[in-house]
């Protein structure tokens, strides 16, 4: 299906899924503002929100189904009708259904009646799903501040909390600066090739090449990859991270280490692949943040003892080998870069899902000791939180391990060995803080008789957990529907044809392995 | 000198005065009304790059509304007192000033106009010759930025919702 963007109709149709989730937002709102007093009020704005999530999904699968593609004219296209944009979508939404069912248990165990939070993933979902199909930097900005409000205010929304509020503002004052940063970027660029559409500023580098406008341009880009650096947490500008991790509510940190990160990724390999793919300067510095994310992320993970600490350096770590799939380039690397959003965003959120059972107000100072025995009281939640440890080291049979293969086949085949050696090297390190959660579970004895009575999981909560385990396993043995998907998605932010493929006997390889 | 050169210099002086004593100003509300005179010295500079509409908001959004807005909020958390310098020593100073004028002057390199910097053709005299002062503003905004435009409506209702879910007394 061809949609021509001038005509209003097709423009509406191309913009389908977002104005879906618009309107069940204002829906939302509405039934916030006529019903917002008891724990049955908050149950409802979550199944209301679910359906929300679930028809917006439809909506992306229609436009997929169809193939929808934008005719090429002179109307300059805002929002990118291709399948990275579709597989992104999907991810998004995936995400905050997950964090949707992960919180009914713990807003009510909190006593956090405020059904305002639903409609604020809402928003916060509309964000991603702007930044991971904006096809303009304007699109990109509006989605990524559209995201970040909302969530501000959800790290912040339990205001009993001291350790929530600090997280919140720390938040937000660096998110802000972070915004800044990107705005001076966009409107360097801008002054440098006269256009914010991405395709059209990679016209414009590839007809003038360098001149006047190169040192403009680079320090454009350089604020640009500043700004997304502290949104996707690089190193060296993660400090941020692990103090907002730790002090928001775990739904929350599971929806900011999982959806969030994947959306400012997506943006960014969108902004590299399409706009820059003629300035080699990026190729340089994402290799560096690539190392210096892997190796800081690893090592202070190491010297954590609390579980929602590791975790959140973890999640640095991981947003190193994600750099390492967007060094590689769009042309290997987009297909490796989406199949690990997913298998990330699934044992990620499984992890924290596993780390709210833990207790009432306890979650935050859960140490790695405390569980210890784990095995022996709780056998599923315990092989749960295994598989998801194991997925995140990259441990064979586990998404986790085929989506670090695939990072590794697209950078060996860019021709950055040096990446891979430090990604293996990393991930070795990583078994330090990933197996000793697992050797406490299994290997230790229960500390005292009790010592695992407060953990439970309601049932949306085993959804949940069931949701991820089942990804991680399923993908670890059969990734082959996922990669085909990815690799689909994947061409969307190639560089428009002209510019020549970098190795297509990568290709080849890919599609031999996926068969 | 032409007449154009000498208002652009001033104001350029006055706008650069301006921002370099909202920073080093102890008291908030020094700070905020140097601010007002860099917002007012800009709006002028916008005239001169023959863009009157963009300085005409530039009064009445940024040196009307938004100033308004930080001497409310600055009068409401009784910030009026000066307080301690923000400025972190000379090691500090210097760092910045360093960084700030390396990013100046590579600005400055870059910033002559280059073949692949010019946007096809069209002037800002041509455009409002066509489309009038407010026009060629418009145009694009309801047009090409269409879109965009219409997410900032969703931008400010989830800012709002935000607000309120922080700031009611009783949830």
């Amino acid at each position: 299906m061809i949609l021509d963007l001038s005509s209003s109709r097709d423009l509406l149709l191309a913009l389908l899924p977002e104005l879906v989730l618009t309107g069940w937002s204002l829906v939302l709102l509405l039934v916030v503002a006529w019903r917002h007093r008891t724990v049955g009020d908050l149950r409802l704005t979550g199944w209301v929100t679910l359906a929300a999530l679930g028809s917006t999904a439809a909506a992306v699968w229609w436009l997929w189904w169809h193939t929808a593609r934008a005719a090429p004219g002179p109307v300059p296209v805002m929002v990118a009708v291709d399948d990275f944009r579709f597989v992104t979508d999907w991810l998004f939404l995936g995400a905050a259904a997950l964090t949707v069912l992960l919180s009914f248990d713990y807003l009510e165990r909190e006593e956090l009646l405020v059904p305002e939070y639903h409609v604020l993933i809402v928003f916060a979902t509309l964000g991603m799903m702007l930044m991971g199909g904006g096809e303009d930097l304007m699109v990109i900005f509006l989605g990524l501040e559209l995201l970040s409000v909302a969530v501000y205010v959800l790290a912040g929304i339990n205001r009993e909390s001291a350790s929530g509020a600090e997280a919140a503002f720390k938040y937000f004052l660096l998110g802000a600066f972070a915004s800044g940063f990107l705005l001076y970027g966009i409107a360097l660029v801008y002054g440098a090739t006269g256009t914010t559409g991405l395709r059209a500023i990679g016209a414009q580098i590839g007809a003038g090449g360098g001149g006047g406008g190169g040192t403009m341009l680079a320090i454009g880009l350089a604020l640009l990859l500043i700004g997304f650096g502290f949104k996707i947490a690089a190193v060296p500008f993660h400090t941020w991270a692990p103090d907002v991790y730790d002090g928001s509510p775990t739904p929350v940190t599971a929806y900011m280490a999982s959806g969030v990160k994947a959306a400012a990724f997506a943006a960014l390999f969108r902004v590299l692949g399409e706009a820059f793919p003629a300035v080699a300067a990026w190729h340089q510095i994402v290799w560096w943040l690539a190392v210096a994310t892997m190796v800081v992320g690893n090592l202070i993970a190491l010297a954590q003892r609390t579980v929602k600490r590791m975790l959140a350096y973890s999640s640095v770590a991981h947003a190193g080998y994600l750099l390492v799939a967007v060094a590689a380039g769009p042309e290997p690397g987009s297909a490796a870069f989406l199949f690990y959003l997913v298998a990330y965003t699934l044992m990620t959120l499984g992890a924290f899902a596993l780390l709210a059972a833990k207790g009432r107000h306890g979650e935050r100072d859960v140490l790695i000791d405390d569980l210890a025995g784990l095995a022996t009281r709780h056998p599923w939640l315990a092989f749960a939180l295994a598989v998801c440890m194991l997925s995140l080291l990259g441990f064979p049979g586990t998404a986790g391990f085929i989506g670090k293969w695939y990072i590794l086949a697209a950078a060996t085949s860019a021709g950055q060995g040096v990446l891979a050696t430090v990604l293996v090297l990393t991930s070795v390190i990583s078994a330090g803080y990933y197996l000793p959660v697992i050797m406490a579970m299994y290997m230790k004895p229960e500390p005292f008789a009790e010592a695992h009575v407060g953990m439970r999981l309601g049932r949306l909560g085993y959804a949940v957990v069931m949701v991820s385990v089942a990804g991680l396993l399923f993908f670890g043995v059969r990734p082959n529907r996922l990669l085909d998907l990815a690799h689909t998605g994947g061409v969307g932010v190639q560089p428009a044809p002209g510019v020549p493929p970098a190795a297509p006997a990568v290709t080849a390889a890919h599609a031999r392995t996926a068969r | 000198m032409t007449l154009t050169q000498i208002v652009f210099w001033t104001f350029s002086a006055l706008a650069v005065l301006g921002a370099a004593m909202c920073i080093t100003r102890r008291s908030p509300v020094a700070s905020a009304l140097w601010l007002v005179q860099t917002l007012f010295a800009l709006a002028a500079l916008f005239v001169v790059l023959d863009a009157q509409f963009v300085a005409v908001l530039q009064v009445l959004v940024y040196a009307g509304a938004i100033m308004v807005l930080f001497l409310f909020v600055i009068m409401l958390l009784n910030l009026g007192r000066p307080g301690p310098s923000d400025l972190k020593g000379p090691v500090g100073l210097a760092v910045a000033t360093l960084l700030g004028g390396l990013l100046f002057f590579q600005l400055l390199r870059g910033a002559t106009p280059s073949a692949a910097g010019t946007p096809a053709g069209d002037t800002m005299a041509q455009l409002q010759q066509e489309q009038g002062i407010v026009g060629a503003v418009a145009r694009p905004l309801f047009s090409q930025y269409l879109i965009p435009f219409e997410i900032t409506s969703v931008l400010l209702l989830a800012a709002i919702v935000g607000a309120v879910v922080l700031a009611k007394r009783k949830l």
